[in-house]
């Protein structure tokens, strides 16, 4: 049986990639495997623990439950893009300061989730930010710190900061 | 240099030892910048996969590869015969130090016979692990099913199969303690509690799993391997003595690691075998293992029964306490740890807080056809301290004291010390009353009262609990594994460098996993050298640049690799004041080190800089007179010298609310209060104990493997296996209170795992506070809502 490819044209972190990739690889596996984008993390690949999470379209996405096919024609960004951007500066600024990760394995999917929040424009309580959180799979921090770094981040962007 | 000056080095104002610094990592990870193990691609890489026993006790018949062998793409089929003739020999999981143990030998895949279901039977390597997979089920394997054995408590009678003819039995292992007179104390006392918890089969759920890319040079004999582990090197050992590679010629290289909390200290048979075919194929070769390989296949751990008495006199003092244990391991003890510590550490530890001197404990730990058991974060202790903590909470009750008054009576006084425990344990500079004392002012424990008071009368059944514990941390020499016989390091070491430019190098045998090690060593050395933080760059996790190690185990990084780095930083500094001295014709203790700077004692104005010593002491060596040859590089290694381990202590307080008519539990509020001795960095020491309290947590009320009656686990994803997400977690309180430890000069103790082996205590504590005037009692974990509810009779 050889494989079955197909190629795809998407936008990655800006850029425009035209690649043929097999047709049953799934997304994280072609960004980390092809385009060496290895901040995209595997914990489940069935879609639980969310240290895949990436932007496709604007939308935060399981990026192991989606195959690379299906983003062909698609704008995905990932934590590396997020960086490049300075899109979410401050809050990795306040992940690190408040220690809002140990191993770090969860963190990108984390920052990607996480960054949704930041668009509010009123104040959100810790219970929201834990319920928004709560498909990403974190075991070492407890999450008491993550909390505060994106509550940190939320309240001083609202300030004005 | 007298010892008091050395310890004002980490005193001194504006010390890098007890500040909130950053992690480096933590800079990386934010930035998608980590670099695990499956980031390495090298050229040529091929992946392995494995075909795995669906049974949980089978023979193997016969095994045909050859539609495998022939698929595009695949480079090597190998079955678990073939890979045991490149081995030294089977695994044996014993060791010395515990007496009459056994075990069956094991080799790294099946071979005959498979004995729990996941257990390796064919390896595949191709191109791709997509590829080795299709292969995979191309490989025609014929089994034969054997009975299985999965009931502990059945697993000794006389009808039972009996997994490992060879041994007997299916027992691995028992022990009896005893100190005193239980019987005489039990039969005296006022008031005798009884009862039976159980615990169930949890596993670690690194969020990255088990990890490991070797590669082979067939041209030098040397062998490279990339791998989640804790302890590079006794991998390093373990690999080398089961594959014949000289153990010099063996690199292993922990990059980051994606979480461990245990899991990464052990070795496994497939992580073997994708060795062996590196070796075999002379390119690098990459194992993966996916989540439910993980389920499958990482070491299991806290399958216990224990039942449990305890006697107190009506006045509420402790006379007497007594524990029998039946753990359930898995199909062979767990090479070279063993699956029988957490059965001793449940007998080591429970009721550790008091100060009864009548205790007896018995353990039997008996094999079952399920993964191997072994060491996970807090070994035993969440079960010691739920089974000791709930009968103390019943006496209490039974006595009608206060469960905090109750503790008071009986804790071991602060100013006891050093003692023994009643289970034989050498306890020094522990503070279970400063500890209590605070856990009440920082709980508010009287207005909580009051205000769990006034729910009831709403309807609303809130609970508190208190569960004090003491924690085993850094293990000595003398001991389990140095004792026993294990290639495992129990001291650990540190060498650090002057760098011409006047950068200091810090190389240690321990290392990090995201707990901040590499930070900690750094803020020691710079504390202790006298130079800024950034000067000073922390290398672990590489057995070709680091002094040799045991790694990262039972909370022993900064109790044992602290005080490793606190000498070598010393001797260090030692070096260059006798090099300033010379160049500057000044007496030595006259010199001090302030911000990379050599200055005169209680001055900052820059005599020589650390970078000139660093100059002339690599390059202008003609400055120097003859008598001093700059070496500006010092090694330490430091052991417990008779003590079993650094024992530390603390309580934890927990406020819940049980819906009664659902069984669900609403986690209110955690505080922690724990005596790690000296605080190094103190925001990395209370995320430790957070993200600790919460894998304890996730044990006490959603985690279990659940196995059916064939020896088949049920429930082998992260969506069936439930574990604590943001959303049900509390936030946690920590304080600390800071008794050094008199074994060391720095005076740490380990502090990883207090968090954990609480939690579940605390937690069970609460909620039967909660349910209590409903009559329903906890006694078994997770406490999922079918269980509470069954409790309270409404199921």
């Amino acid at each position: 049986m050889s494989e079955i490819t197909m190629e795809i044209t998407l936008t990655v972190n800006s850029e425009k990639i035209t690649k043929t990739v097999p047709v049953r690889q799934h997304l994280v596996d072609f960004l980390r495997m092809e385009l060496g984008l290895t901040g995209s993390h595997l914990g489940c690949e069935h879609g639980v623990c969310g240290a895949c999470s990436i932007r496709v379209n604007n939308a935060v996405v399981r990026g192991c439950l989606m195959l690379a096919v299906q983003a062909d024609g698609a704008d995905v960004v990932t934590v590396e893009g997020l960086t490049e951007t300075k899109e979410i500066e401050d809050l990795q600024k306040n992940f690190v300061e408040r220690n809002a990760m140990q191993c770090g394995y969860c963190t990108p999917g984390m920052l990607v989730t996480a960054a949704e929040l930041l668009r509010t424009t009123k104040p959100i309580s810790r219970d929201d930010i834990r319920n928004h959180l709560s498909g990403n799979f974190c075991r070492c921090t407890g999450y008491h710190a993550i909390i505060d770094a994106v509550e940190t981040t939320i309240n001083n962007r609202l300030k004005g900061r | 240099m007298g010892k008091e000056t050395q310890i004002n080095l980490l005193d001194r104002p504006n010390s890098y030892v007890g500040r909130i610094l950053s992690r480096d990592a933590a800079k990386r990870a934010v930035a998608g910048r980590g670099r695990y193990t499956d980031d390495i691609m090298p050229h040529r890489t091929l992946h392995a996969a494995f075909v795995r026993s669906p049974y949980g006790h089978a023979k193997i018949l016969s095994i045909d590869i050859k539609a495998a062998q022939e698929h595009p793409g695949v480079a090597l089929v190998m079955t678990g015969e073939e890979l045991s003739e490149m081995c030294t020999g089977p695994w044996v999981g014993t060791l010395v130090c515990f007496e009459g143990m056994k075990s069956a030998p094991q080799n790294p895949m099946a071979v005959d016979r498979a004995c729990w279901q996941g257990e390796p039977v064919v390896m595949v390597v191709a191109s791709s692990r997509a590829v080795a997979e299709d292969a995979c089920e191309l490989v025609s394997v014929h089994y034969e099913e054997l009975p299985v054995v999965v009931d502990k408590e059945a697993a000794l009678d006389p009808e039972i199969p009996i997994i490992h003819p060879e041994l007997g039995d299916n027992l691995a292992f028992e022990k009896t303690i005893e100190t005193g007179d239980v019987e005489k104390a039990t039969s005296e006392a006022d008031i005798v509690i009884e009862d039976t918890f159980t615990f169930g089969r949890h596993t670690a759920v690194s969020l990255e799993p088990r990890a490991l890319l070797a590669e082979f040079d067939p041209g030098t004999d040397r062998l490279t391997i990339h791998t989640s582990s804790q302890c590079p090197h006794m991998i390093q050992a373990v690999f080398a003595r089961t594959l014949g590679v000289p153990e010099h010629n063996v690199r292993i290289v922990a990059p980051d690691v994606g979480g461990s909390f245990g899991l990464k200290i052990h070795t496994f048979g497939d992580e073997v075998a994708t060795t062996a075919a590196s070796i075999k194929l002379g390119r690098p070769v990459k194992f993966i293992a996916d989540r439910l390989e993980s389920f499958a296949t990482d070491i299991h751990a806290r399958e216990n029964r224990v039942k449990g008495r305890i006697a107190v006199t009506k006045d509420g003092i402790i006379t007497s306490m007594d524990i029998d244990i039946r753990s359930g391991a898995g199909a062979y003890s767990q090479y070279p740890r063993t699956s029988v510590f957490e059965a001793n550490q449940i007998l080591n530890i429970t009721g550790g807080p008091y100060a009864h001197q009548n205790y007896r404990a018995t353990t039997q730990v008996v094999y079952l056809n399920k993964v191997p058991t072994s060491q996970y974060r807090a070994v035993g202790h969440p079960i010691g301290n739920s089974v000791g903590e709930s009968l103390v909470d019943q006496a209490a009750d039974a006595c009608g004291i206060d469960p905090v008054e109750f503790r008071r009576l009986n804790v071991m006084r602060d100013d006891s010390y050093p003692r023994t425990s009643a289970a034989g344990i050498e306890m020094q500079d522990l503070s279970h009353q400063k500890c209590l004392e605070t856990l009440v002012a920082e709980m508010n424990y009287d207005s909580l009262r009051t205000e769990q008071a006034a729910y009831r009368k709403k309807g609303i059944q809130r609970g508190i609990g208190i569960a004090a514990f003491i924690k085993g941390t850094a293990p000595g020499p003398s001991g389990y594994y140095g004792a026993g016989g294990a290639p495992i390091a129990t001291q650990d070491a540190c060498t650090v460098k002057l760098e011409p430019s006047g950068g200091i190098l810090c190389m240690v045998g321990v290392t990090d996993q995201g707990q901040g090690v590499d930070t900690v060593m750094g803020q020691i050395t710079a504390a202790t050298i006298g130079t800024p933080i950034d000067s000073v760059r922390v290398i672990e996790g590489d057995t070709d640049a680091v002094p040799y190690g045991g790694g990262t185990y039972a909370s022993r990084a900064t109790a044992i690799g602290g005080e490793a780095t606190y000498q070598a930083a010393l001797s260090l500094r030692k070096e260059i004041l006798e090099i300033a001295g010379a160049l500057l014709q000044a007496d030595i203790d006259a010199l001090d080190i302030v911000n990379g700077n050599i200055v005169n004692k209680g001055d900052t104005v820059s005599r020589i800089s650390l970078a000139e010593i660093g100059r002339i002491g690599h390059f202008q060596v003609s400055e120097l007179p003859n008598h001093i040859q700059p070496v500006l590089s010092a090694t330490h290694r430091f052991r417990l010298r008779d003590a079993l381990y650094i024992f530390t202590n603390g309580i934890q307080g927990a406020y819940v609310e049980v819906d009664i008519d659902t069984g669900f539990i609403k986690l209110l509020n955690h505080w922690v209060v724990e005596d790690c001795g000296r605080v190094i960095n103190p925001q990395l020491a209370d995320e430790q104990v957070r993200g600790g309290c919460v894998q304890g947590l996730g044990g006490a009320l959603y985690e279990e493997c659940v196995y059916d009656s064939a020896g088949q686990l049920q429930n082998a994803t992260l969506a069936d296996y439930l574990t604590p997400m943001a959303g049900e977690m509390p936030d946690i309180n920590v304080s600390h209170i800071q008794t050094h430890t008199g074994v060391s000069e720095l005076g740490a103790k380990g502090v990883g795992e207090s968090g954990t082996g609480a939690a579940p205590a605390v937690v069970m504590n609460a909620v039967n506070d909660a349910i209590r005037p409903f009559g329903g009692k906890i006694t078994s974990q997770p406490m999922s809502p079918t269980i509470i509810l069954e409790a309270l009779g409404k199921i």
